[in-house]
């Protein structure tokens, strides 16, 4: 691996985005095949949300080690010991059609070509709103790994674990691992859910056998566990959080009847309803997507070998489906393989025999992923928890009810409601919200795929105006003669 | 430049000395050093590396800005730089705290929209 500068390259045959797992395995094997290959983070290291590193300075001990530290550390080695050119610190802002990819680093704005572009940029958390969700103090599941794995920080003196899926276990595992108290999980899932999807986590035993130690730690530690429960407010009393929760019968709608409403307290809750693919790249680009909540929602179309609808662009691991670290492993690999084969720097022979051993793996892995996406799909009950005094969309402060008003009024597709209400037009551009406003829209017009997705927008994060201007100072800017009197 | 009234001084000293530290520490996990930082108008130790949204966490400054239309206090959410919520300034630069590693001397003012 070499770090570059960005100003000091032009062209290159592949630009892989996000240094993730899927990232990394496509850059590698693109760059082993003899492509000229720059991967662009904006972290400082490679190893993405699920292996992100530790900062340099710190240093765990070895029993302290989580078996993800260690895959990290694997991965970082493979980058740094392979010809890819590496481009942290460095944030991607827009892309044009024809693959001019435009970066803003440290050191200003830059721009670079390339023939090809793999799109490894990951998921998102959904966390469908309700009421106080916006209180300081209520963190992303995914937030929470990252404090617990990367910073070695709990997320509060006693946490509150909330929302589905592995992520639970994971954090409210992590909390006890790091000798801090979990006052409660509340599980989206019963234990019947559970049950159904165990038989496809026994595709990778190691796993399944990792996850059962987990929840054995949580049982030892006395935590009590809300199985097929939702949170349905939230409110600061003193530091305190009050958090409501709520039962869901077996017809999967909330009991919101006061009767059955109990309250846990803590100083933190950590809650995430699943993950769902990144998509503001290809939204950007005008590639085709379909929606599929096996693969965890809007998932950009593409073939058997990873080719999107738009020549010459690629997508690798949880951008084509929730499917788990793992799995992105190969799915990068046959990204970065058929990326380089387009570029007929790999003979077709070479490319059927490798990629065949990789799609075996791939079948075996992805099997383990589908039973994660089971347990945290989108559940249209928590809509429920979305009332009309709730605010949506964090960034422009809309609520439920000016949503629904401007739904009642003859929205009927997400950039329509864009326009009328400003939901979705902030600093995050709709990703923290999308999930919700999407649901509420297609509960009302009949289906995801008739309420539509949000139109992708440049930047894809703000950019600070000085940033734009670069290091510049008034006698810079050039002085035109006086004219003649 | 700041003016720091008793009644924030109070704020933040309760915030900082009932509160056991979140940091993971002892035989887990040693963090090399520690430097100082300025926030609202007081120094504060974090351990060099960390991400400023962490530092501001772990000593009990949740509420970092506020939103721009009906300026309900907001903070840390997503901590990986999708959700703008942590924005601070560093130095008189608009930043995301999550996105800022400590490093010695930066001044941090939270607050912004209020």
């Amino acid at each position: 691996m070499t770090k570059i500068n960005p100003n000091d390259i032009q062209n290159v045959d592949l630009v892989v985005l996000g240094a993730g797992p899927a990232g990394v395995a496509a850059a590698n094997v693109a760059s082993q095949e003899g492509a000229d290959v720059v991967i662009i983070d904006e972290n400082s290291s490679a190893g993405g949300q699920i292996y992100r590193a530790p900062p340099n300075e710190f240093k765990p001990h070895d029993s302290f080690k989580s078996d993800e530290y260690q895959e990290g550390e694997k991965q970082r080695k493979i980058l740094k010991n392979s010809n890819v050119k590496a481009l942290f610190k460095h944030r991607v802002w827009s892309i044009s059609s024809d693959l001019v990819v435009s970066i803003v680093g440290p050191n200003g704005l830059s721009s670079l070509h390339t023939r090809s572009l793999i799109i490894a940029n990951g998921a998102l958390e959904r966390i469908i709103p309700f009421p106080g969700w916006t209180t300081p103090g209520v963190i992303g599941l995914a937030a929470s790994t990252i404090l617990l794995k990367s910073q070695f920080v709990l997320p509060g003196q006693s946490t509150v674990v909330a929302g589905c899926g592995p992520l639970l276990i994971a954090v409210a595992n992590g909390i006890i691992k790091s000798g801090g108290k979990v006052s409660a999980i509340i599980d989206l899932n019963s234990k019947s859910d559970w049950i159904k999807a165990s038989p496809r986590l026994l595709s990778r035993p190691d796993q399944l056998f990792k996850g059962m130690s987990w929840f054995a730690n949580i049982m030892k530690a006395g935590i009590k566990i809300y199985g097929g429960h939702a949170v349905t407010n939230t409110k600061q009393v003193d530091n305190v959080l009050k958090i409501s929760i709520a039962p869901i019968n077996s017809a999967g709608s909330i009991i919101l009847d006061s009767k059955y409403k109990k309250i846990v307290e803590g100083d933190c809750l950590a809650i995430g309803h699943g993950l769902f693919p990144s998509t503001e790249i290809t939204r950007l680009l005008k590639a085709k997507h379909i929606y599929d909540p096996h693969k965890g929602g809007w998932v950009p179309l593409i073939d058997d070998d990873f080719r999107s609808s738009i020549p010459g662009v690629y997508i690798a691991g949880d951008a084509t489906g929730i499917s788990g670290a793992f799995s992105a492993v190969q799915k990068g690999r046959i990204a970065g393989m058929t990326a380089v084969r387009d570029l007929n720097l790999m003979s077709s022979k070479k490319y059927k025999v490798k990629i065949k051993s990789e799609r075996t793996t791939l079948k075996k892995n992805e099997n383990f992923g589908k039973a994660a996406v089971i347990l945290m799909k989108f559940r249209s009950e928590l809509i429920q928890t979305i009332t009309s005094e709730t605010i949506v969309c964090r960034c422009e402060d809309v609520y439920r009810s000016e949503i629904d008003e401007a739904i009642e009024s003859g929205a009927r597709d997400m950039n329509q409601l864009k326009a009328w209400t400003r939901c979705g037009m902030g600093p995050c551009q709709g990703r923290t919200c999308s999930e919700a406003i999407e649901a509420i829209l297609a509960s009302k017009v009949g289906s995801r795929e008739l309420a539509g997705q949000w139109t992708g927008r440049t930047p894809f994060r703000p950019i600070p105006i000085d940033q734009i201007i670069g290091e510049y100072s008034y006698d810079d800017i050039p002085i035109p003669k006086a004219a003649p009197l | 430049m700041f003016k720091v009234s008793i009644k924030k001084f109070f704020k933040y000293w309760d915030k900082i000395n009932t509160k056991q530290s979140l940091r993971v520490s002892g035989n887990r996990v040693v963090r090399k050093g520690y430097t100082t930082l300025t926030i609202d108008g007081f120094e504060i130790k974090a351990p060099v590396g960390e991400i400023l949204a962490v530092t501001l966490f772990v000593n009990g400054i949740l509420t970092l800005k506020y939103s721009s239309r009906k300026k309900e206090p907001r903070g840390l959410f997503c901590l990986m730089g999708s959700c703008q919520e942590c924005l601070v300034l560093v130095n008189d630069r608009i930043v995301l705290a999550c996105q800022e590693i400590v490093e010695e001397g930066i001044i941090i003012k939270t607050g912004i929209n209020k």
